[in-house]
């Protein structure tokens, strides 16, 4: 697909506007259809994009795997660390009442940091199992 | 059923899930249909096609006759068919499933949690135990997939040690 | 009219037919694994089906801050089965690629993923 001029710029243009749409899909999921889980995806989706148009070589430059694997990881750790503050704060584990002096406004926030946990964590599972799959045809065929 | 090339297998499972998202869509469920097109026609379609550049797009005539797993769907089905006469029935608001704890997020979820997008507020807030475990679990997959393809595959003329 | 409102359960158990079809009557693993999918969606859309009220709306407050919430008479979806399913439905495709890197190594392993193959293979094996 390298050599089709079309898919090639067309790709270059999208991507940025897919990652743009992607980070309005998590901010505004109090708002409107979305969330974490979408977000995250979407995300994926622009570098996935990215390097099936324009090869792994050219992708794993901008993001490296170890990073795809460490954002998966911290996801996890970025959910379960606001659980862990409202704990600390005298909360209840994932209570977020007690993030503000409002509970409401507590929650808000609560609910973006549970959700920027779930969109690294989608988002690195779904780069590195598509640089799984992806590398494995390289190496062996 | 009866294509025997996986790849159009593969497009029209990816076409089926974009066409279920439109469903789901008309079902009130926008977040649903939303994960749906972007997991199911895209991410997915993505990923099964990479599994098959690696294991080859042509399926093989199967041997035997598809006439007992025929009887034992029919069976299968024909008692889930008697099993739905006692279902509620499609679209009434009165049905049980809709007198738990529906009616408190939708009532209270305003005051509790002050978002409008109650998918949002009980994902991430009434049932952030829920969500943690999904996340771990997501997580454990990425894990699994890694065990199981980041190696190099053996090959006698390739004993040098990984980079 | 009674017979005709449970529909959308019929319209599920056909879906979970062909996918359950697929699954025990295909000898391809690659088939197998698009007919659990076809499987699992019957699954999401049971759910979604039974959220739906008649008339109702997409579970997303008309105003922001839920004070005339209740006087609006808006009827909503129930939002629960939502998400449900919408976690459902990433856990899938998690597991799905799980499902798709053991076929890859089955393939690596036994040089086809033809079930009766790899049966035919083992047996081999063992005698």
């Amino acid at each position: 697909m390298r050599e089709q001029v079309i898919v090639r710029v067309g790709a270059k243009v999208l991507v940025p506007f897919i990652i743009l749409f992607g980070l309005y899909v998590h901010f505004h999921g109090d708002y409107s259809p979305g969330g974490g889980f979408q977000a995250g995806v979407i995300l994926a989706a622009a570098f996935v994009l990215y390097g099936l148009v324009y090869g792994l070589d050219a992708v794993q430059r901008v993001l490296p795997p170890a990073f795809v694997q460490a954002c998966a990881a911290l996801g996890v750790m970025v959910f379960a660390g606001v659980g862990v503050l409202t704990m600390f704060l005298g909360g209840n584990f994932l209570g977020y009442g007690v993030l503000a002096h409002d509970p409401e406004h507590g929650q808000h926030y609560g609910i973006i940091g549970v959700e920027a946990g779930v969109v690294i964590t989608v988002f690195g599972v779904m780069v590195s199992i598509f640089y799984l799959f992806a590398g494995r045809g390289r190496r062996s065929g | 059923m009866r294509i025997r090339n996986l790849f159009a297998v593969v497009m029209m499972a990816g076409i089926y899930s974009l066409l279920s998202a439109g469903l789901f869509t008309i079902m009130d469920a926008v977040d649903v249909a939303f994960t749906e097109a972007a997991v199911g026609a895209g991410i997915s379609t993505v990923l099964f096609l990479g599994a098959l550049a690696l294991v080859g797009h042509h399926e093989r005539k199967p041997g035997h006759t598809p006439l007992l797993p025929l009887i034992v769907v029919l069976v299968t089905g024909g008692a889930l068919v008697y099993g739905t006469m006692d279902m509620p029935p499609y679209g009434d608001p009165g049905n049980p499933v809709h007198h738990h704890v529906a009616d408190h997020y939708l009532e209270e979820s305003p005051h509790e949690i002050g978002i409008p997008n109650i998918v949002t507020a009980v994902l991430a807030s009434y049932r952030g135990y829920d969500t943690m475990g999904e996340t771990t679990v997501v997580f454990t997959a990425a894990v699994a997939v890694m065990l199981l393809l980041a190696r190099r595959p053996r090959r006698p003329e390739e004993e040098e040690d990984e980079a | 009219m009674t017979l005709l409102s449970h529909y959308n359960y019929w319209v599920v158990i056909l879906l979970m037919m062909v996918g359950f079809y697929t699954m025990i009557s295909r000898g391809n693993l690659i088939k197998k694994m698009v007919g659990l999918n076809v499987f699992q969606t019957s699954v999401f859309m049971l759910y979604i089906s039974m959220g739906k009220i008649r008339g109702g709306t997409a579970p997303i407050l008309m105003d922001a801050h839920g004070e005339s919430s209740e006087t609006a008479h808006v009827l909503y979806s129930n939002p629960l089965p939502h998400v449900l399913i919408l976690t459902a439905i990433v856990v899938g495709i998690a597991t799905t690629a799980v499902g798709l890197a053991l076929i890859v190594r089955i393939k690596e392993t036994y040089g086809s993923i033809e079930e009766d193959e790899i049966n035919q293979i083992e047996a081999e094996g063992a005698a």
